[in-house]
C-alpha cells in the first residue's frame, strides 16, 4: 500500500504542529519557574528561589495529596479488583448495565457529583471537615478505571476455567482470589492503580467543592498560586506537580505499551 | 468416591451448569462494598439532588427546573456553553484525524515513542492546569502578546474569554482523542484501500469512500467523548476568569455565591443528564454500527 506524499507531508506537519501545541507551553511554563525573573526573560539567571519558596508555602498540600492518593488507592483495589472479578463471571446485559452504572461518576461533571456528596452529607461535621469526604469523592471517580482496567487483565487466559479447576481441587474463594485471579489480573491491576494514583493527584472539580481550608489539596493549592502569586512562584508549582506526574505517566505508558494492542491509555483527568 | 467425578464433569451437563451457577453465586458477596459506597455516596446522593431541583427558590413561584429552562439568563448559558463545546469537538476531531492517520500508518520510525508519550503527557493535566497553560501563551504577560506588541505594535490577549476557553478545550480534547482515531485507523482492513487503489481510486476517493465511513464510529464515540467532556469542564474555566458564562461556572456562582442550591441543583441534573445522554446515544451508534459491519 502505497501512501500519497501529499497525505503523508500533511500527517507529518500536523503531527508536529499538535505536538509544539501540547508541548511548548509545558516548557514555558518549566522555563518560568526556574527563571529569576520571568519578565527580563532568561538573561536574568536561573534559580531554584521559586520552587523553595513553593515548598515553604505549600508542602502540606503536597504531601496531603500523596496521602489522599495512598487512600484512594487503597479503597479502590479493596473494592474495586472484587467487584471487578464478579462482573467477569457475569459477562451478560446485567453487569454491562452495572459497570455502566459505575461509571457514571466519570461521565457526570465533577461539579455534579460533588454537590450531591455536599447536600446529602455536608451536614455530618465530621466527615465535612475531614479528608474522608475528599477521598470519597476521588474514590467514586477513580472507581470505574480500576475495575474497568483490572476487568481487562482477567479476559484473557481462561481464567474462570483455571478457578472451577482450583474449585473442584478443594480451594477456597479467598484461596482462589488470591492465588488465581489476583495474579492473572496483576498487568491490568497495576495499569488500574498508576491510573487511580494519576487522577487523584490531579483532581480538582470535585475537591475544589469538597475541601475546607484545612484539607487543602496540591490542585486546590495551584489554583491559589494562578490566582494570588507571581508567575515565577506559579510556574515553579507546576513543575513540582509535573514531576510528580512524570513517573506515573511513564509508568503508565510503559504497561500500556505491553498490555494492549495500540498503547492506547484510557485515562483523563478532571477538566 | 461417587462424589468426585460428578463434580468434575464437563461443564456442558445440566448438573454441571447448575453447579457453575451455584459457583458463581457465592462470588456475589465481594461485589457488595463497591455497591453500597456507590449506592450511598452517589446514586442516592444524586436522588436528592434531582429532587431539590424540584423545590422552588426564595422569593420565586415555581420549581428551578422550570426557572432553569425559561430564565434566559439560564439557557443563554446553557447555549454558550453547548455551542463552545460543540466547536471545540469539531476542531479536535479535524485536528486529531490526520495526527492520527499518520500515527497509525507509520508504526516505526526514529523517535516514534518519545512522540506519542509527548502526545500523550497532557491527558493527566488537570484543566486548572491547563488553564494556567493557556494564561502563559495568550495572557497579558502571555507569549503571543509579547511577539504580537513586537510586530504589529498592538496586544493580542485571548486567554480571558471565549477564544481562551476554546483554545484550553483543544489542549485537553486533543490527546484523548489521538489515541482513540488512533486505534481506529489501525483497525481499517488494508485490503480494501488496496483494492481501491488498484481499481484507479485516486487518495482523495478513497478517504472519502472508504476510510471515512470505515471510521465513523470511532469518530462518533470520540467526538461524543469530547463534547461530554468539554461540557462539563470547569477547572479550565475557574483558572481564566470566572467571567466567562458557562454552565459550569454558572453553576458554581448559583452555589457559593448566592446560595441558590435548588437552582445549582436542577443546572447540575440537566448538565449532568445532557452529558450523559449524549455519550450513551454515541456508544449506543457506534456499539450498532460495529455489529452492522
Amino acid at each position: 500500500m502505497t501512501h500519497s506524499r501529499f497525505d503523508t507531508r500533511l500527517g507529518l506537519a500536523v503531527t508536529l504542529a499538535v505536538t509544539a501545541f501540547l508541548i511548548g507551553p509545558v516548557l514555558l511554563s518549566v522555563s518560568a519557574g526556574l527563571t529569576r525573573n520571568y519578565f527580563v526573560g532568561l538573561d536574568s539567571g536561573l534559580t531554584l528561589k521559586w520552587v523553595a519558596q513553593v515548598w515553604e508555602l505549600y508542602a502540606d498540600t503536597i504531601w496531603r495529596s500523596y496521602a489522599v492518593a495512598l487512600i484512594t488507592l487503597g479503597v479502590t483495589l479493596a473494592i474495586g479488583v472484587p467487584a471487578a472479578w464478579v462482573l467477569t463471571l457475569y459477562p451478560g446485559r446485567l453487569a454491562r448495565l452495572l459497570e455502566e452504572l459505575l461509571t457514571l461518576p466519570v461521565a457526570v461533571p465533577g461539579l455534579a457529583t460533588a454537590l450531591a456528596l455536599i447536600v446529602s452529607w455536608g451536614s455530618v461535621g465530621w466527615l465535612r471537615s475531614s479528608v474522608a469526604f475528599i477521598v470519597i469523592g476521588h474514590v467514586l471517580f477513580t472507581l470505574p478505571f480500576m475495575v474497568r482496567a483490572a476487568r481487562a487483565g482477567m479476559q484473557g487466559s481462561d481464567l474462570r476455567t483455571l478457578d472451577e479447576a482450583a474449585a473442584t481441587l478443594g480451594a477456597s474463594h479467598r484461596q482462589r482470589f488470591f492465588d488465581i485471579v489476583v495474579p492473572a489480573a496483576r498487568s491490568g491491576i497495576v495499569t488500574g492503580a498508576l491510573t487511580v494514583v494519576t487522577l487523584s493527584i490531579g483532581e480538582f472539580n470535585l475537591t475544589w467543592l469538597l475541601h475546607t481550608p484545612l484539607t487543602k489539596t496540591l490542585p486546590v493549592g495551584l489554583a491559589d498560586s494562578y490566582a494570588s502569586m507571581r508567575l515565577e512562584v506559579a510556574s515553579a508549582y507546576t513543575l513540582v506537580f509535573l514531576l510528580m506526574l512524570l513517573p506515573l505517566m511513564i509508568g503508565l505508558q510503559w504497561f500500556a505499551a505491553r498490555s494492549t494492542r495500540s498503547g492506547g491509555l484510557s485515562l483523563g483527568a478532571s477538566t | 468416591m461417587m462424589a468426585a467425578p460428578h463434580r468434575a464433569a464437563p461443564l456442558t451437563s445440566r448438573g454441571g451448569r447448575r453447579a457453575a451457577l451455584a459457583g458463581r453465586r457465592a462470588w456475589l458477596p465481594i461485589a457488595i462494598p463497591a455497591a453500597t459506597l456507590f449506592i450511598a455516596f452517589w446514586l442516592l446522593p444524586m436522588a436528592k439532588l434531582a429532587g431539590l431541583g424540584a423545590a422552588t427558590p426564595q422569593g420565586m413561584e415555581s420549581s428551578a427546573y422550570w426557572l432553569v429552562v425559561t430564565q434566559p439568563r439560564y439557557w443563554h448559558s446553557l447555549a454558550n456553553t453547548v455551542a463552545l463545546s460543540l466547536g471545540a469537538t469539531l476542531a479536535t476531531l479535524a485536528i486529531a484525524l490526520p495526527v492520527s492517520r499518520f500515527l497509525a500508518r507509520h508504526p516505526h520510525f526514529p523517535g516514534r515513542r518519545a512522540l506519542m508519550a509527548l502526545l500523550l503527557f497532557p491527558l493527566a493535566f488537570p484543566g486548572v492546569v491547563v488553564g494556567f497553560l493557556v494564561i502563559l501563551t495568550t495572557g497579558r504577560q502571555g507569549v503571543l502578546n509579547t511577539l504580537s506588541r513586537a510586530l504589529t505594535g498592538e496586544p493580542t490577549v485571548l486567554a480571558y474569554g471565549m477564544a481562551g476557553l476554546f483554545i484550553g478545550y483543544l489542549y485537553f480534547l486533543l490527546p484523548r482523542t489521538i489515541g482513540v482515531l488512533m486505534a481506529a485507523v489501525e483497525g481499517i482492513d488494508k485490503q480494501w484501500l488496496e483494492a481501491a487503489q488498484t481499481l484507479g481510486a485516486r487518495p482523495w476517493r478513497r478517504f472519502i469512500d472508504i476510510e471515512l465511513p470505515a471510521l465513523s464510529s470511532a469518530l462518533t464515540a470520540a467526538g461524543a467523548m469530547c463534547f461530554a467532556t468539554a461540557m462539563g469542564a470547569f477547572g479550565t474555566v475557574f483558572t481564566l476568569g470566572t467571567r466567562i458564562d458557562v454552565l459550569p461556572i454558572t453553576i458554581y456562582d448559583e452555589f457559593t455565591h448566592y446560595a441558590n442550591i435548588p437552582v445549582a441543583a436542577a443546572l447540575s441534573v440537566v448538565l449532568g443528564l445532557a452529558t450523559w445522554a449524549v455519550l450513551y446515544a454515541a456508544n449506543a451508534f457506534a456499539g450498532r454500527a460495529a455489529h452492522g459491519r
